[in-house]
């Protein structure tokens, strides 16, 4: 059983003017416990409202999402925010940490909404997850005199902080420059293999997508599998996967330079796609796939 | 338990953080509760000031006064019954703790200027207790005064005045009657009642009908008798009362009154209700600022309302950080506000407000006051915090990371 699974997932909204603007098309995708997906795509693709859904933040129109074999559909408001709270850790681009709380504070936030030990014991918890990710020094700091690298991990370990079991990662590195991007990534990484966490990626870099073992295009609402391949100019699209399980690229993680590739290097779902690129899960080794 | 907590927490924590906004939001709150509350201290303490020169006048709530009137009119020089024992009958039957025998007679003084006839009030000491008498220099009657050798005053500031004398620590004396004239000590001053008032003075009846100093004004008098008796009892005893004495004065008409009718207070229910009535508008009126304050915060707050919503924060939870938010910065407000009434009410110079008399039994700073203040704080905390925090829960969460 996934940890997340949807099935013809659609989330469509009504303008002003009467249109319905449909944002995701049938998506299709399950995630395991553990499991680092990555998802990129192009700006105003959906990329965001799939992780608002899948963070039960959102809801879908239509569609099926089974979190841990539940329906979603069937939980009520509150018992999805508990969940949500629970068993989700977000991190933003734009970090979103609460003004004028120190680094201390930002961390145990989370923490005022849980319940016995977590609850009473916050300021502890915090700082302890404060100091895995190497702030264990600026407990006190306030986020606007911390560097942007140094906000991040504050958010990280936020996330972190109630040892979610899925970490929803919205362009973690987005507002980061490509060094601090891939400290951040590695850290990222490092606390959600130690808690063994799910970690879904949205982002528009290909370097920071192909750290995950399976990666994912969304374009025009429509999600595809794809292969990814690394090397010394980057991370590149490859081909897409015609099947909502992407083949996975484990190893491709380790081999990603620091230099970013940007997503306009990924064409769009409606172009066509070359079928010598394309490969189906266990059809061959990653590695054929690369550059 | 944890979500109570953690609500306080965060509402706490918003406080903390935005202390100069709040500040300012709440100081009309603190005015208004500080008004709330003194008016209430002040009312309070104003009827205690009231009800005790009411009782100056009229004795304590409530006194009986009982009257006995010869029906055979003896006239002039005719001797009263010694109601010594039947008085003591009365009050050792009815467990009667404080009572007074009091009779006005006229006793000529030897003053300074030449003899003069001054007015006088035989009483017993429990006399001082039933009207709250009190001394401004010197001492007022005991007990063991009854024995003493020389009769002994408790003048009026008048006639310690005409007297010649500045201090009762010196003894002073005077000489009272003209053929067989007595020597009293002057033991005690009381203020005079009104401005221009004559000399006046106080001796113990024992010690009147001992030296034989009772006016030809009183003879054939019987004392009235001032008993201070519990509220609910005092129908009864008047029966009761009336019914014994009856046997022992026949021939004489007992009246027996009692002081409830008398007692009224100079400060109304009406007026106390017009000053906690001004003083809940101007709360009302810092409660609006409040909203209105509270309204801004929220709209600034949106994006971290959406990222508490992240973290697991329920719309009740939301609401109730909200409204928690407002109501912990008011009781804070409410609760400098009964302070600063308290601190107020306390530097007041009571003695001045009340004619140089003072308050006998100051009331403390009424409890129901502070608990009234609170509450009124905590009341428009949670009004003013009804709509910021539906505002806050309707923030959708999407909408507000992204805001």
């Amino acid at each position: 059983m996934s940890m997340l699974e949807l099935t013809d997932v659609t989330r469509s909204v009504v303008l002003p003017d009467d249109r319905t603007l449909h944002i995701l098309r049938g998506v299709t995708l399950s995630v395991d416990a553990g499991e680092h997906v990555s998802v990129v795509g192009r700006s105003g693709t959906g990329k965001s409202t799939l992780l608002n859904i899948l963070g039960l933040l959102d809801s879908p129109s239509s569609g099926d999402y089974l979190l841990e074999g539940v329906p979603v559909q069937r939980l009520s408001n509150r018992a999805r925010t508990r969940r949500r709270g629970r068993d989700f850790g977000f991190v933003f681009q734009q970090f979103n940490l609460l003004p004028e709380r120190t680094a201390l504070e930002n961390v145990a936030a989370p923490l005022l909404y849980a319940t016995g030990r977590q609850f009473w014991r916050r300021r502890s918890i915090a700082a302890q997850m404060l100091d895995r990710v190497g702030l264990g020094d600026r407990l006190d700091a306030r986020p606007e005199r911390l560097s942007g690298g140094e906000q991040q991990r504050i958010a990280i370990a936020r996330a972190l902080v109630r040892r979610p079991r899925v970490i929803l990662a919205d362009e973690p590195t987005g507002a980061l420059d490509v060094e601090t991007g891939s400290e951040v990534m590695d850290l990222l990484d490092e606390v959600a293999a130690e808690t063994g966490a799910a970690l879904v990626t949205i982002t528009h870099d290909l370097a920071v997508a192909a750290r995950a073992q399976r990666h994912y295009r969304l374009a025009d609402g429509v999600l595809v599998g794809i292969h990814l391949a690394t090397g010394a100019e980057g991370a590149d699209w490859v081909g897409d996967v015609p099947t909502h399980r992407a083949a996975t690229h484990t190893h491709l993680a380790a081999s990603v330079p620091a230099a970013s590739a940007p997503i306009a290097a990924v064409p769009a779902a409606t172009a066509p796609i070359p079928s010598d690129a394309v490969r189906t899960p266990g059809t061959g080794p990653a590695t054929e796939l690369g550059a | 338990m944890t979500g109570l907590v953690g609500a306080i927490v965060e509402a706490w924590d918003e406080l903390r953080i935005h202390k100069l906004r709040v500040l300012l939001s709440l100081v009309g709150v603190a005015v208004a509760v500080m008004a709330i509350t003194g008016v209430t201290a002040a009312v309070q303490m104003l009827q205690q000031g009231y009800a005790e020169q009411a009782d100056r006048g009229g004795g304590r709530q409530v006194t009986l006064q009982l009257n006995a009137w010869s029906q055979t009119a003896p006239g002039l020089g005719a001797t009263a019954p010694d109601m010594g024992d039947e008085y003591a009958r009365v009050l050792e039957r009815y467990s009667i703790t404080y009572a007074s025998r009091d009779q006005w007679t006229t006793i000529a003084v030897r003053m300074p200027a030449g003899t003069e006839p001054v007015q006088m009030r035989a009483v017993d000491p429990d006399l001082a207790t039933l009207y709250r008498i009190r001394t401004v220099s010197g001492r007022w009657f005991t007990d063991a005064d009854s024995e003493a050798f020389a009769p002994q005053l408790v003048v009026n500031q008048t006639m310690l005045a005409e007297l010649g004398v500045t201090d009762v620590a010196s003894h002073p004396t005077v000489l009272l009657g003209t053929d067989t004239p007595v020597r009293a000590t002057v033991i005690g001053v009381v203020p005079d009642d009104w401005t221009d008032v004559p000399p006046t003075a106080f001796l113990l009846y024992d010690q009147m009908t001992r030296w034989g100093l009772a006016g030809p004004d009183s003879a054939g008098q019987v004392p009235t008798l001032s008993l201070w008796v519990p509220a609910d009892q005092v129908d009864g005893l008047k029966t009761a009362i009336r019914r014994d004495l009856s046997a022992s004065l026949p021939g004489y008409q007992l009246d027996l009154y009692d002081n409830r009718d008398m007692y009224q207070s100079g400060l109304d229910d009406a007026t106390k209700w017009i000053g906690i009535g001004v003083g809940t508008f101007a709360l009302l009126l810092g409660g609006l600022g409040l909203v209105n304050i509270s309204l801004v915060t929220v709209r600034h707050r949106i994006r971290e309302i959406g990222i508490r919503r992240s973290f697991g924060a329920t719309s009740a939870r939301v609401f109730f950080g909200v409204l928690m938010e407002s109501v912990v910065a008011t009781v804070v407000a409410g609760f400098v506000g009964v302070a600063l009434a308290v601190a107020i009410l306390k530097a007041i110079p009571v003695d001045a407000l009340f004619g140089g008399y003072g308050l006998q039994d100051v009331p403390p700073f009424p409890l129901s006051a502070a608990l009234i203040g609170m509450a009124a704080a905590t009341a428009v905390g949670a009004l003013a915090g009804l709509i910021p925090a539906e505002v806050a829960v309707r923030v959708k969460v999407i909408d507000a990371i992204r805001y």
